[in-house]
């Protein structure tokens, strides 16, 4: 019985590896490019929800609200004067502008909020749990699940539903003829960025409820989304929830046999699935 | 003739540099020995990413498994440390050989995470190694540096305390690596091979099709790279004399400095990581006191950079003045 | 003969230090099917290039009924209401034939005379197949693909880079038959080839093309077949 509460709570922490991953995915399948400050962005996210939560005396949940579309401009404005410029063949200035910015936000963040640990509060709803059969479940864990599931389909539905969608989509096969057909293939990359922020505000919402950050913990959850995007394959977003719970279920195994051993066995279960399928477990056909 | 004079400037540079320990003072020494360390990380970090196009984010891994692997020569077999350097370059090279077999599966960007995680992995495993300390890590044991072959000879040749003589020994170590690395970068770029990678670089598809296996030529240069890192990394730690895992694959330290050095220097060009360190030592002088506003304003002129002069200090100086030092490309015979 | 709709003027353009057009001069009248022909490499592609804003040209070298539009970006253009069908058909491999099309329609405000019915009307075959990927289709099928969508936008001038290249001569013929009802729904046509026959049948004006200028320029029945022919190749028959 212990196995399968272990595997269940390693389910339920992939959820939040997968909002971790959502955005870094929706980016680089549209534009090619891996944000190296996506985690950090993620840390930056709970800190505005903190500010937010913290000046207007508001529930976390609430704040969020305030927060995403903030997260939503950030991205926007990121997208539109920083990396829209460096974007192109070369792959080195891409990643080292937003390695740069992984070092600016991190070290910014404890100019402005200092080193100490913070926590979201949302009161007792932290503490609830419910009993599915045998096993008791935490209301928190189980929502970020959800989260994530409903993320996911959300951002599915956007992709192959709608106008904007179809936009991002043809720019990422072909941004030279997409721009024929009136897009504006900069707009799309800087709504998508915003986008991911805004799904990166989500993330940092059950982040920061579920256990405490700091400014310095940004470049581990990039690291966690990374291999959550990579075992699930490039470009496909269910692949990225099963990632998520690839790494969160080893992860849990790896806990319940050594607690020193939680974070190598998400490691070594990502080098095993790439060593195994070297394009993830469900690549996108056309890449 | 341009040529001579820099190569003469170049050894007359070196000459007066290893005279330091001579006529300087030990902090001098000290100070110098972290900025030849960090040349030589960038050196090598250079050659990965700006020339055979392998950015990599993950050379922690090197310069950790290198301290370790000295500090198991000293510790667990008492071998003089300078053999622990050897051997922590060779530790280095082996472990270089399954990380690229993992991370050249990965395209491009992902390369980048995948050395990173690379590194992580090897980190928490070391952690893992009671025998040195586990997660919190170990000491040299008191005298081991004064030991070190060759420090008594300094110490008499000199007149110096054999501290003094220890740090002047780790000194000339760094400032031989350090040359020996910018030369055989030099003498590597204008080989067959080297040009091959230049080649690589512009068009890897034209350089297919004459006969360059993109893959062996880079996967030489990540196993040679990580081999400099390794020995760079052995001797940053004997003069550390501490070795944590934190402390060995830190991140910030082994790698984002190395990288903003090389950026700001000039990425791809081979006086960059010069030019970079210096500007490096610099501003850590005038910002040190100020922390983490030192390390904002390092990202944010390698961001600046890569924006607006993605060749660095070093490509707005030859763009500026047509001075090109240790050209990379055989020139062209002159049409007359 | 009515108003000009697009008229170029001493257009040139550059690759790095290489000129690709040398002044050229070309008028597109109102219903109007202009043929340029000529070899490859003789700069047609460029200047299909330059009239959609891929490549930058001098505001006043290009005008649209009156307003100068050669400074405009390719997405500035389109919705200015020029839009082309570009070489090799490039559909977007991530969209069905119907996504395909609808892109076409992505920046259009209004209601205009081109629905995907009437679109599905001009060409069958795609109502068929309208929820395959657009590049699972026949090279013919894809190429109606490219000119549907391209005609979804409405445009005042539709451009037609190369659009014969790689298909069989019936295909091509087929093709070109539809090219009356597209000029119906009021879009003048610029084509663009390197396979004269075709491009002849359909034109009412013809321009050659030779090392990025215009060598000829005239009715296709006031032309001979030896000045096309010296035109198009350079020499004296």
């Amino acid at each position: 019985m212990i196995w399968v509460d272990t595997i269940v709570q390693g389910v339920l922490l992939g959820g939040l590896y997968a909002l971790f991953a959502a955005g870094l995915s929706l980016v680089f399948g549209i534009m090619r490019l891996v944000n190296l400050a996506h985690g950090d962005l993620i840390v930056l996210a709970a800190f505005v929800i903190l500010t937010m939560a913290g000046a207007l005396g508001l529930h976390p949940f609430v704040a969020v609200l305030i927060a995403a579309p903030v997260m939503f401009a950030v991205g926007w404005l990121l997208q539109t004067y920083v990396l829209n410029r460096v974007l192109g063949d070369d792959i080195l200035p891409p990643l080292l502008v937003t390695f740069g910015l992984s070092v600016v936000i991190q070290n910014g963040l404890l100019e402005g909020f200092s080193a100490d640990s913070q926590k979201l509060s949302a009161g007792p709803i932290e503490a609830a749990s419910i009993k599915l059969g045998p096993i008791a479940v935490g209301v928190m864990p189980l929502l970020t699940l959800v989260s994530a599931i409903v993320v996911i389909f959300a951002l599915n539905q956007l992709f192959y539903r709608t106008k904007l969608g179809r936009a991002f989509r043809a720019t990422s096969d072909d941004a030279v003829t997409a721009g024929l057909m009136g897009i504006r293939p900069r707009n799309v990359f800087a709504i998508a960025t915003g986008i991911a922020m805004v799904v990166a505000t989500i993330a940092a919402l059950y982040l920061g409820i579920r256990a405490n950050f700091d400014p310095t913990i940004g470049p581990a959850r990039l690291i966690y989304a990374f291999q959550a995007v990579i075992i699930g394959g490039l470009g496909s977003l269910w692949g990225t929830l099963a990632g998520g719970i690839v790494i969160g279920v080893a992860q849990g195994l790896g806990a319940a046999i050594n607690p020193e051993w939680q974070i190598l066995a998400g490691h070594i279960a990502f080098v095993l699935v790439l060593l195994i399928r070297p394009r993830g477990l469900f690549p996108r056909a056309n890449d | 003739m341009k040529n001579t004079l820099t190569k003469s400037v170049a050894v007359l540079l070196f000459v007066g540099l290893a005279l330091v320990p001579v006529l300087g003072t030990r902090a001098m020494v000290q100070d110098l020995f972290m900025v030849l360390t960090l040349l030589i990380l960038a050196l090598n970090w250079n050659m990965l990413a700006g020339f055979a196009g392998l950015v990599s984010v993950g050379q922690q891994a090197f310069v950790g498994i290198g301290a370790y692997a000295m500090f198991a020569a000293v510790i667990l077999w008492g071998l003089d440390p300078l053999v622990g350097i050897a051997i922590g370059g060779v530790a280095a090279i082996v472990l270089a050989v399954p990380i690229a077999f993992f991370t050249f599966r990965l395209n491009g960007a992902y390369f980048a995470i995948g050395t990173w995680v690379a590194a992580e992995i090897v980190r928490l495993s070391l952690a893992q190694w009671k025998a040195l300390g586990g997660g919190t890590g170990t000491s040299l044991p008191k005298g081991t540096t004064k030991d070190m072959f060759g420090v008594d000879l300094i110490k008499d040749a000199l007149d110096m305390s054999s501290s003094a003589a220890s740090d002047a020994l780790t000194y000339w170590l760094a400032l031989l690596l350090a040359a020996v690395t910018l030369v055989s970068g030099y003498v590597f770029l204008r080989s067959r091979m080297g040009l091959g990678l230049q080649a690589i670089r512009d068009n890897a598809e034209a350089a297919r099709s004459v006969g360059v296996d993109p893959i062996r030529l880079k996967a030489a240069v990540y196993l040679l790279t990580a081999f400099g890192t390794g020995l760079c990394g052995a001797l940053l730690f004997i003069q550390i004399t501490r070795v944590t895992p934190d402390a060995a694959f830190d991140v910030v330290d082994w790698t984002a400095f190395v990288i903003f050095i090389t950026v700001i220097g000039g990425i791809g060009t081979l006086p960059g990581p010069v030019v970079g360190v210096i500007v490096f030592y610099a501003l850590q002088r005038t910002l040190a006191d100020y922390g983490t506003i030192y390390l904002i304003v390092l990202g944010l002129i390698g961001i600046a950079i890569m924006l607006f002069a993605r060749k660095g200090l070093w490509g707005i100086f030859t763009a500026k003045t047509g001075i090109e030092l240790l050209l990379l490309r055989h020139r062209a015979p002159k049409r007359s | 003969m009515s108003a000009p709709v697009l008229t170029i003027s001493n257009l040139t353009a550059h690759y790095g230090d290489f000129q690709a057009l040398f002044g050229v001069d070309l008028t597109l009248e109102q219903g109007q099917a202009l043929a340029v022909i000529g070899a490859n490499g003789a700069g047609k592609s460029t200047l299909m290039r330059a009239i959609t804003g891929i490549l930058p040209s001098p505001r006043d070298a290009i005008t649209l009924n009156g307003r100068a539009i050669g400074h405009l970006s390719a997405p500035e253009v389109l919705e200015a209401g020029i839009s082309m069908v570009p070489e090799g058909r490039k559909l977007f491999p991530s969209l069905s034939v119907e996504e395909n099309l609808l892109i076409g329609a992505h920046a259009r405000t209004g209601n205009g005379y081109w629905t995907l019915e009437r679109l599905y009307d001009l060409f069958p075959i795609l109502r068929e197949r309208r929820h395959n990927p657009g590049t699972a289709l026949s090279g013919g099928q894809q190429q109606m693909v490219a000119i549907g969508r391209a005609l979804m936008s409405n445009p005042t001038v539709l451009l037609c880079d190369e659009i014969s290249l790689g298909l069989a001569p019936v295909v091509i013929r087929d093709i070109y038959a539809t090219f009356p009802k597209i000029r119906e729904s009021g879009a003048s046509v610029i084509v663009v080839e390197q396979d004269i026959g075709q491009a002849l049948r359909i034109a009412d004006h013809v321009c050659c093309m030779m090392e990025g200028r215009i060598t000829l320029s005239g009715a296709p029945t006031d032309l001979s077949r030896d000045a096309i022919h010296n035109a198009y190749f350079g020499v004296s028959a």
